[in-house]
């Protein structure tokens, strides 16, 4: 037996994945962790301030108020945009010439950078010049997102559906697509109604990219900034105010950077274990 | 039970059909007989499983008609047609147990809860499932996926026919063997017709009383494997079965026979030659021997395939493939010999006499 030469060279092809994980994760991550357990008074001077911070986060009722308000969002719109993705996908051609004109209408609210659908949405829901506010109110429905908070709620989940119930679409037509007709037909020869094609072939093929769709869909939505910051910035009152919201008010706002980072943590950590139990519930008893 | 009558069948998946080509069948008239067993054997693409799909009603054929027992059934849907089909790969419905994916059929047409329990009991024990009944049926190997897709079939009491697309494609071949001698034993046991679709020959062969060959969309021959085998009726059927196929020589009619290329004499043939059109002659290689008074060839080739030796000539321009047993030995000048009663002159591609 040879013996092996042994080096330390290899480290250098690892290198520059280490140095870009440092850049763009561990440093950030690590200044984030730091400012939570400091207090600053300015000119650069820290001082230590232990578990304070997040004492203050997480018994302070604008963070309760924020996080509710978030949860709900989240629940709403997962409540509407899965089944109704799962129904569009359904309805669509499975060949011919309409399927990529489908497909490419449906990618297209996903293609529209995300600030300009809060500006397209605040602009389409203006209740003087918008043109829905302006339908609403001109047919006697009272509308008005900047100042009643139900129709700031409602304006809001209605963009959002908008934007991005495709890509549950997109999904869940992918995993319909890869259902082979065989099933199809063997159904039929089973004498088994629309309603049992759908719960026992379709569903149950579909079910690992809803489960894709409901976490991305979930962390997406949790983590909500740009058009709600366009379409309403957090308002009337505090009506809209998410966590996201609220933590740019308090960091960048109020310049608290001490709470705004002790925050910011418990919110990473809040949206990397509810994904992690969506995960695990949805994907329990496969093998 | 059921005699299936297709009826001047013919069918094409686009629109407007004019070419021979556009035409996945081209015309289809065949009986199967009530409790026969039947292969349907062709290679990909020559409209096996278009003819299948059309018996069971999956398809609509573009014309021409589906008769059950004198019943034309042709519009009505598979559900109402009491047929069962296996198709390549298992269908199974994953989130169900062996035993619900057994009950799914019999609780789609009402089937009291007591019939389907006891039915059910019954087909699961044919198909030797009881143990894994409560097991999902999701976690299975393919052969047993596919007996439950059979199951799934043999529980109605009213099948009367069980068709069979490629059934064993996905199955490891050491299972394919015991699969095959399952459907023939429950072929026994049920006595439904069963027509098995298959591009092997030997799959065909061995499960099958009859083989219907099919090919580019029309059925070339109908037989028993023999007849297949000795009187081969297109020269497609001489060269897709049998292992090696049918020696095929471009030939021209001549007096007792026909002449091939780089023969003196006349090779004689079982049957005339009719009418003008492109001939060719066609000998097994199991009915070519060493003779003394043969057609002079050179030797190619000698492989050995166990019992047998495979021999490929040269004769003229043409190769000549002969199957002699183990040990034969190869003369210092070989001389072959086609056996005249299996000997055949075709004429575009049909057997000469045998179609206008």
């Amino acid at each position: 037996m040879t013996a092996k030469t042994v080096n330390q060279r290899g480290w250098w092809f690892v290198l520059p994945v280490l140095l870009l994980v440092a850049f763009n994760a561990l440093v950030p991550l690590m200044t984030v962790v730091n400012y939570s357990v400091q207090e600053t008074f300015g000119n650069n001077q820290f001082f230590w301030s232990g578990v304070r911070w997040y004492e203050e986060v997480l018994t302070s009722e604008r963070f309760h108020a924020a996080l509710g308000r978030q949860l709900m969002f989240t629940a709403i719109i997962l409540a509407i945009e899965i089944p109704l993705g799962v129904a569009i996908a359904l309805c669509m051609p499975k060949k011919g010439i309409w399927v990529p004109v489908c497909l490419i209408l449906m990618a297209l609210p996903l293609l529209i950078p995300w600030n300009v659908v809060g500006a397209m949405w605040n602009i389409l829901a203006l209740p003087d010049i918008g043109l829905l506010g302006y339908m609403l109110n001109s047919n006697g429905v009272p509308y008005n997102f900047t100042q009643d908070p139900v129709d700031a709620w409602i304006t809001i989940v209605a963009m959002d559906v908008w934007h991005w119930t495709s890509l549950v679409v997109l999904l869940a037509y992918a995993g319909l697509s890869s259902i082979p007709d065989a099933f199809y037909q063997a159904a039929k020869i089973d004498g088994a109604s629309r309603w049992a094609v759908f719960k026992y072939i379709e569903l149950p093929k579909m079910k690992r990219v809803l489960t894709i769709a409901v976490l991305l869909r979930f962390m997406d939505s949790f983590m909500i900034y740009t058009e709600i910051s366009v379409l309403t910035g957090g308002g009337p009152g505090n009506a809209t105010t998410f966590l996201s919201i609220d933590l740019v008010k308090i960091a960048l706002g109020q310049f608290d950077l001490g709470p705004a980072a002790a925050m910011s943590l418990i919110y990473f950590l809040i949206t990397l274990l509810v994904s992690w139990l969506f995960y695990t519930l949805m994907t329990r008893g496969e093998e | 039970m059921a005699r299936i009558t297709l009826d001047t069948l013919r069918h094409a998946y686009g629109p407007r059909p004019a070419a021979r080509e556009d035409w996945a069948l081209q015309s289809v008239d065949i009986e199967w007989r009530d409790g026969g067993a039947y292969a349907l054997l062709g290679p990909s693409g020559c409209g096996k499983t278009t003819l299948l799909n059309i018996i069971s009603g999956l398809l609509r054929p573009t014309e021409g008609r589906v008769l059950f027992d004198g019943q034309e059934v042709t519009r009505l849907p598979p559900d109402r047609r009491n047929i069962a089909q296996v198709f390549q790969f298992p269908v199974i419905y994953d989130t169900m147990t062996v035993q619900q994916n057994l009950e799914f059929p019999l609780r789609n047409r009402g089937v009291p809860e007591d019939q389907i329990a006891a039915r059910v009991a019954e087909i699961a024990a044919m198909l030797e499932l009881e143990d894994m009944a409560d097991r999902r049926a999701a976690g299975l190997t393919a052969d047993q996926k596919q007996k439950i897709s059979l199951g799934r079939g043999l529980v109605r009491s009213d099948v009367a026919a069980i068709l069979f697309d490629e059934p064993l494609t996905v199955i490891d071949p050491h299972l394919k063997w015991k699969l095959r001698s399952k459907l023939k034993e429950l072929h026994a046991r049920v006595q439904a017709t069963m027509i098995y679709v298959t591009h092997d020959q030997t799959e065909a062969l061995t499960f099958a009383d009859e083989v219907v060959v099919m090919s580019a969309g029309e059925i070339v021959q109908v037989g028993t494997p023999d007849q297949l085998f000795e009187r081969p009726l297109h020269t497609f059927v001489g060269h897709f079965i049998g292992s090696p196929g049918m020696n095929l020589m471009p030939a021209t009619p001549a007096e007792g026979g026909a002449h091939i290329e780089g023969t003196e004499t006349a090779i004689r043939t079982a049957n005339r030659p009719s009418g003008n059109g492109a001939y060719e002659l066609g000998v097994r290689p199991e009915f070519v021997t060493f003779a003394q008074d043969g057609v002079p060839v050179e030797i190619q080739r000698v492989a050995d395939a166990g019992r047998f030796r495979v021999i490929e000539t040269r004769l003229g321009a043409q190769t000549v493939r002969m199957l002699a047993p183990e040990g034969t030995e190869i003369p210092a000048d070989p001389r072959l010999a086609f056996d005249p009663a299996r000997t055949f002159l075709y004429r575009d591609g049909w057997l000469a006499g045998e179609r206008p």
